[in-house]
């Protein structure tokens, strides 16, 4: 599917007094891999979660600007944030599968959001592990805690409930950084073959994991965005100094 | 040269064991008690029968009546405490947060807590007064209901504290709702918790006799609707105890054996429920 990029308009995010982003303005190409890099407490995370709104949690919270995904304003009156967050699917840092069997994981979105068929659910649940590469693995065992998982497989298996309620976006939050090399490995060749039919936006602090994946790249620096291009012109050709520094580990 | 570290390791290691068999002790010496002096007078008429004409002045019968009144009482109770107290812990841990409402409604029930029982059975014995009500289950059920409430609300509370932040995340991200969230993820989560809190709160509500003295007044027949007079194992054993016939005094604890057994009973559900629901929980 050919979708509309994501555009963020003059975002400024406050947590508190602490300004995290500042006059964020970019738009994110639909089915492209968008990786956001930068140094630790940049702002890489909390801007992800502004595509979700999962930064409403928040406490203190202060948000200015607009986000549009879709051609809609995510921050814009009547927004139903359920729906949006169907629509936009997230992937955490840590794995963090729900406390029920692995079926029932998958099957939570579907079920939150209206489907109540078995048969559908079970066709649900096989694709959606199937395209993680997990079914094999767990067909055998669906009634399993999810838990009794290993992390690796935990983190397909989120990102498999994700895929479960065919979203548009992926955002991923350092979705390698608590897995194994190999683990680590299945995630980012499943994220590369996502990216046809899904819009993805992934926060890495890998310099090596963001040239790997990413058609497009955006560099943040203390909640500023100071380079936002194609992945080869940053990655070999920055125009400013400050990216070239984080790209040769001057600093961060 | 003497270890201090060792040495230091020791005593607070011979500190805890102590401890440990300060309250092991006392368990058992009361066990050891109850037993001993109740297990003469134990016996099938004791379970399976209500007191006969004379029973207290050591003619034949059973406590059936209390055992099946504190029994309607504690459900009665429980299900209203848990009625109450669930939506007020779900309240507090996902919409109220870190508020200053929190604060104050958690504090408000912690002093609640700590009000006894008698306190409760005494406001209740008040309103029945102005109501010109009299003493019946309902009302015990009322005042059992009343002050096992605030335990039961703060034990829910810090069970479902417990559950992760993560956790929701997981549910909020994939669009729950709060409510989905809270039925769906912190409920599973949280139930060996709950079902801990949950006998707990029954195991206190089971035991009192103060508060129900007024209100659940005390009758040889087993109750047949809410409105009837109800007898209660712990004032059954209080009754027992003070009637100067031997016989009698034993049937106390005999009746203490069986409110213990009860209770005992209840624990060994709670463990075996909890263990059974931990399947699923995410450590």
């Amino acid at each position: 599917m050919a979708g509309k990029p994501i555009t963020i308009s003059h975002l400024n995010v406050r947590i508190g007094d602490r300004n995290i982003l500042k006059d964020i303005s970019v738009s994110i190409p639909p089915n492209k891999i968008t990786a956001i890099i930068g140094p630790s407490g940049c702002g890489k995370s909390t801007m992800l979660k502004c595509m979700n709104r999962m930064i409403d949690l928040v406490e203190e919270i202060d948000i200015e600007g607009d986000v549009h995904i879709d051609g809609e304003n995510i921050y814009g009156s009547g927004i139903d944030v359920s729906l949006l967050r169907k629509k936009v699917g997230m992937i955490a840092q840590t794995p963090n599968p729900l406390p029920m069997s692995i079926y029932d994981n998958i099957a939570y979105g579907p079920r939150i959001h209206g489907q109540r068929k078995r048969t559908d659910l079970d066709e649900i649940v096989e694709r959606c592990l199937n395209t993680v590469g997990l079914w094999s693995e767990v067909k055998e065992r669906l009634e399993d805690p999810a838990a009794k998982l290993s992390i690796g497989q935990q983190q397909r298996l989120c990102l498999a409930r994700a895929l479960a309620v065919q979203p548009e976006v992926l955002l991923c939050d350092e979705v390698t950084s608590s897995l194994d090399p190999v683990s680590a490995k299945h995630i980012e060749t499943e994220l590369s073959s996502l990216k046809n039919d899904y819009t993805i936006v992934f926060v890495t602090h890998i310099l090596r994991q963001a040239k790997r994946l990413a058609d497009y790249v955006i560099f943040l620096y203390l909640g500023e965005l100071v380079e936002y291009g194609p992945a080869n012109e940053v990655f070999f050709h920055p125009k400013d100094p400050r990216t070239a520094a984080y790209i040769e580990g001057v600093f961060g | 040269m003497v270890d201090w570290r060792k040495t230091e390791e020791q005593l607070f290691k011979g500190l805890m064991i102590a401890s440990l068999l300060i309250v092991l002790g006392s368990l058992a010496a009361v066990f050891i008690v109850v037993v001993i002096r109740g297990a003469p007078a134990l016996s099938l008429a004791m379970i399976t029968q209500t007191p006969q004409g004379g029973y207290y002045l050591g003619k034949g019968g059973g406590i059936l009546n209390a055992i099946a009144g504190s029994l309607y009482l504690a459900a009665g109770a429980i299900a209203l405490a848990f009625l109450i107290s669930l939506p007020i812990a779900w309240y507090l841990n996902q919409y109220a947060g870190r508020s200053k409402i929190a604060a104050f409604v958690r504090i408000s029930l912690d002093v609640a807590s700590g009000i006894p029982s008698l306190i409760y059975g005494a406001f209740v014995f008040i309103i029945m007064i102005g109501l010109h009500e009299r003493v019946s289950l309902f009302w015990g059920i009322i005042t059992v209901a009343l002050f096992i409430t605030p335990l039961l609300t703060r034990g829910l509370d810090e069970v479902m504290q417990t559950v992760s932040p993560k956790l929701k995340e997981a549910s909020f991200m994939m669009g729950a709702t709060r409510f989905e969230t809270l039925w769906h993820v912190v409920l599973r989560q949280s139930l060996p918790g709950i079902v801990t809190a949950f006998l707990l709160a029954l195991g206190r509500g089971i035991g009192d006799a103060a508060s129900v003295l007024f209100t659940a007044g005390y009758t040889d027949q087993i109750p047949t609707s809410l409105g009837d007079a109800v007898a209660t194992l712990p004032l059954a054993i209080f009754f027992q105890l003070g009637s100067p016939v031997p016989e009698v005094q034993a049937r106390a604890y005999a009746s203490g054996i069986i409110l213990l057994a009860i209770v005992l009973a209840l624990s060994l559900c709670s463990r075996i429920l909890s263990q059974r629901f931990k399947k699923y929980v995410i450590k």
